[in-house]
């Protein structure tokens, strides 16, 4: 840890399990109303009574009001005395070497602080996983709007006029902008062989299936790229100097992550670098590794000139330099017995990683993992890689790979069924893995999984074979198709196999002299509710208000590393954290003899303010422990590859209008086995957030690239779903507790951007007849199909 | 843009109290609204009118305010996210977006506040179909819109 902590206590408390856990799935309505006929049921606000539990409901987001005011602050709304603007200039070509920089134009030069790879103190590389990528190229560069050189200057327009004035002189190479080109190797530009990283998942033998097989289908699939498109665009604003260090504000889900680049960026000490997330306008991965880029940015320019320097991008700068969701392309090959049971799956799954290594390897993990769904299979082999183009490095985006694999599978499956002549329902019934099965990394299943009856639930609330009945009555004589379609699948939640380990999260908790209780995380709230759950965790641990509880600011000179806000970890890994740290106050309060069990608020309030004015500061803190039996093989990548999976199935409504090859969704269920839900309104919003991105990616968002450069970079032309486009989207819970999330929560965060582009497209094959096989869907490719 | 020469006074009336802008003619108003006047709840996603995230109302029209130009402002009254409380009285509609979970990163959350009460203004009761179109300037990454149309429906009740 890089900071300091003067706790006269510290405790490392193990995570406990909650035991004598009701193990049987429960379910219960829905708390949240659909936005269906108007009239609709009120949801009840927590009530004011002290100690009831605040678990389960619906506590208000405890930033609520000053983001509802405008009085929440942004990193663009901070300026610091005598701050300067920074701007980066980029590569205008994908591939090359560097010739000459020049500086151009009627610009008054010498007031501007230029920045080049020579500037760094320490390594010109990113830190990461494979540390390839540098901050700024040097003499070389590997894909379009690459950073090359840093501008900084008080006047923000003279700035934008002065990188218009930058003339950089380049050598050509050939490049490649396909995932197809990688593969087949056109040309080696990374690497011996375009590859950062590849997998093999085996189990049983395929090899020994396909000859006596009764039936083997074949598919490949396509999904391109995402633009994750937070409305808040990057933004940080650095001050850094050899005498006191760097320190960086920003917007941002992992602050020791910005930390640890910094810290290699400079060469300085850890306790030298101090970083700290700023309200943050939603990030859905797109924040979870870029900060670190533009965060090193600014304070190079701030190292150079001295004054603060700020950095904002603006939307077209974002779009087009920034992370993407990885393109993927997949293979299936599945053998089946005539009575639709999987004897064999051989999958191919290849990710488009762009010009750098980054995150590739982690997003490869998910995907591979997840390829071969909720499904009980004795033979697997999972064939994985990620490999290089001359493009913007793809990053992280809810669901990391998983997305994209889950897409081909239930797209797969949808046509072995087709092919063995059974309902794509009936089917994935016949194949669901259960308790005591296992998965293609041959986790053995050790919770409660009834798919089945997930399943028959989803289709029951969407009302899903009297529609397609219905539908199949109707569409011959309309021009308006229907269809209804389902997906179903799992998500494992928190870091992959030994991740967890490896992070060794920590969350501090502390007393103060007021008689309040602070929460010392790294967790950043991003919008999902972070500071409201922990809040609720904490109250219900130690029997008081959530009013009681504060969340600190994310500043890594003041909380501990709980590890990154990603990976759907927040809540089920670090909310234990913050539940056992409170405990370890509470102990502590109890062990010193100021307070008594069963006290009330008044008397535990009082405790804290005796204690810390008798001994002073009270902290604790707890350090992440693995739950016992879970086995990982890195090498072999076997094993529990996760603590636990959320369960859902998704259905979707369609119309498709073959006058204008327009695909609408029209109604939307997402029914999910979630652990135990924290607090409804907060995990109702995270489900129809994540299904509203997810239809996006099926339907809308279309990055189209010229030669590397993604060129349709606005808003104007790459669309998002408008109020006007979302359907009503109803959500549904289950519960079946996680003995090792807090109260039983599993995580949830990524889980909703699996289900959504699968059931669509399989609701549009109903519609129309046609099996469509890559995503994003436009109307451009239905027409050509459909006419 | 030279920001020192070629500046113009606009005088408006913004929150209800008057103000006397001094920015080049072409500035945008977004930026004159945060910069000068400090009213850093407008916000700016996208720079080309199609997010809202800028929306202020100007002369009882919503408008994005990243492609006004400060000079349409001369003799205007604007309303920006901090005008819509009462001191510290919320809004039903800012009260019913705590209550029923209508902001979550909360970037869009002035401008669909700011279009929410001026689509009240003008239809007190609106349909499911009018709260749609009259959101549909406004884009949300992290909703889903769902909760936003839930605490613009509850708004309505709680008159």
């Amino acid at each position: 840890m890089s900071c300091s902590f003067p706790a006269l206590k510290c405790w490392a408390i193990l995570s406990r399990p909650l035991r004598g856990l009701n193990k049987n799935a429960k379910t219960f309505a829905p708390s949240v109303a659909p936005f269906g006929p108007l009239g609709c049921n009120v949801i009840s606000s927590m009530s004011g009574k002290i100690n009831e539990h605040v678990v389960g409901k619906s506590a208000p987001r405890k930033e609520g009001r000053r983001k509802v005011t405008g009085a929440a602050l942004y990193i663009d709304d901070l300026t610091f005395p005598e701050m300067l603007h920074g701007v980066t200039v980029r590569s205008s070509i994908a591939r090359g070497l560097i010739k000459n920089i020049a500086f151009a134009g009627d610009i008054p030069w010498a007031e501007i602080t230029v920045v080049t790879a020579k500037d760094i103190p320490g390594e010109n590389h990113v830190a990461l996983i494979i540390n390839d990528q540098p901050y700024l190229a040097d003499g070389v560069t590997n894909h379009p709007e690459e950073a090359i050189i840093l501008l900084a200057h008080a006047d923000k327009y003279l700035l934008e006029e002065a990188r218009r004035n930058v003339r950089i002189d380049y050598d050509e190479s050939p490049a490649l902008f396909t995932l197809e080109d990688s593969v087949n190797k056109k040309e080696i530009i990374w690497g011996e062989d375009n590859v950062f990283k590849s997998f093999l998942v085996e189990k049983g033998n395929v090899d020994d299936v396909w000859e006596s097989a009764d039936l083997v289908v074949d598919g490949e699939y396509h999904t391109g790229a995402q633009e994750q498109l937070y409305i808040e665009n990057n933004g940080v604003i650095a001050i850094a100097n050899p005498a006191e260090g760097v320190t960086v504000w920003g917007s941002m889900q992992c602050p020791y992550y910005v930390h640890k680049a910094l810290v290699k960026l400079f060469a300085l000490p850890e306790d030298k670098i101090r970083v700290i997330q700023t309200e943050t306008g939603g990030g859905f991965g797109g924040k979870e590794e870029y900060p670190s880029m533009i965060a090193g940015h600014a304070a190079l320019l701030a190292w150079k000139t001295g004054k603060p320097v700020k950095i904002i991008y603006d939307r077209a700068e974002d779009m087009v330099a920034t992370t993407k969701r990885h393109p993927s392309r997949t293979r299936h090959r599945t053998a089946v017995t005539k009575d639709g049971k999987l004897t064999a799956m051989e999958i191919d799954f290849v990710i488009d990683g762009g010009a750098y290594c980054t995150l590739s390897p982690v997003v490869l993990s998910r995907g591979t993992i997840h390829a071969a769904g909720p499904y009980s299979c004795p033979n697997v082999r999972i064939r994985s890689s990620a490999v290089a183009t001359n493009t913007p490095p793809h990053g992280a985006f809810r669901g990391f790979g998983a997305p994209q694999s889950i897409f081909a599978l239930e797209r797969h499956l949808d046509k072995v069924a087709h092919a063995i002549g059974l309902e794509p329902d009936e089917f994935r019934r016949r194949n669901f893995v259960t308790e005591g099965q296992t998965t293609a990394t041959s986790q053995v299943i050790r919770e409660k999984v009834e798919m089945g009856q997930l399943l028959d639930r989803a289709l029951k609330l969407s009302d899903y074979h009297a529609k397609r009945e219905k539908f199949a009555g109707e569409n011959p004589t309309s021009r308006i198709k229907k269809g209804i379609g389902f997906a179903s699948f799992m998500h494992g939640a928190g870091f992959t196999g030994s991740g967890e380990v490896y992070l060794q999260s920590v969350v501090g908790a502390e007393a103060t002299a007021d008689g309040r209780v602070k929460i010392l995380s790294a967790s950043t709230e991003i919008g999902q509710g972070t500071n409201t759950i922990f809040s609720q965790i904490a109250a219900d641990a130690l029997g008081v208000d959530a009013d009681l509880i504060d969340v600190a600011q994310p500043d890594t000179s003041s909380v501990p590393n709980s590890g990154p806000t990603v990976a759907s970890r927040t809540c089920m890994i670090v909310g234990k954290l913050v539940e056992s740290a409170v405990l370890g106050l509470k102990q502590t309060l109890i062990g010193s003899g100021l307070l008594q069990e069963g006290y009330d608020q008044k008397e535990f309030q009082n405790a804290c303010r005796h204690y810390v004015a008798q001994f002073g500061a009270l902290k604790t803190f707890s350090k992440y422990q693995p739950p016992p039996n879970v086995n990982w093989d890195d090498e072999k990548y076997q094993g529990d590859a996760y603590g636990t999976y959320a369960w859902a199935v998704y259905v979707a409504e369609v119309s498709v209008d073959l006058l204008t090859y327009e695909a609408h969704v029209q109604d939307f269920v997402a029914l999910q086995e979630v652990g135990r839900v924290i607090n409804p309104v907060l995990a109702a919003g995270q489900i129809e957030g994540g299904v509203g991105q997810a239809i996006g990616f099926t339907l809308f968002e279309n990055v189209v690239w010229d030669k590397g450069r993604m060129i349709n970079n606005q808003m104007t032309n790459y669309i998002i779903p408008t109020a006007a486009d979302i359907p009503p989207i109803r959500v549904f819970f289950e519960e079946n507790p996680y003995a090792y999330g807090p109260s039983g929560a599993k995580g949830i965060g990524e889980l909703p951007m699996d289900g959504a582009a699968p059931a669509i497209l399989s609701a549009i094959e109903n519609a129309t007849g046609v099996r469509f096989n890559h995503v994003p869907l436009m109307p451009e490719a239905m027409m050509k199909e459909l006419v | 843009m030279d920001t020192s020469a070629n500046t113009s006074k606009i005088t408006c009336t913004v929150n209800g109290k008057a103000e006397t802008l001094k920015a080049h003619p072409l500035e945008r108003l977004l930026d004159v609204l945060r910069e000068q006047l400090h009213l850093t709840g407008t916000k700016e996603g996208c720079g080309e009118g199609e997010c809202g995230a800028c929306s202020v109302v100007l002369n009882g029209e919503i408008v994005n305010s990243c492609l006004v130009p400060v000079a349409q402002a001369a003799g205007a009254t604007i309303k920006t996210i901090e005008g819509v409380a009462s001191g510290d009285q919320l809004h039903r509609v800012q009260q019913s977006f705590l209550e029923f979970g209508g902001a979550q990163c909360g970037i869009c959350t002035p401008g669909m506040v700011l279009a929410a009460v001026d689509l009240l203004e003008r239809n007190p009761n609106p349909s499911e179909t009018e709260i749609r179109t009259g959101l549909a300037g406004n884009l949300c990454r992290c909703t889903g819109y769902m909760k936003i149309f839930e605490s613009v429906v509850q708004a309505c009740k709680s008159e």
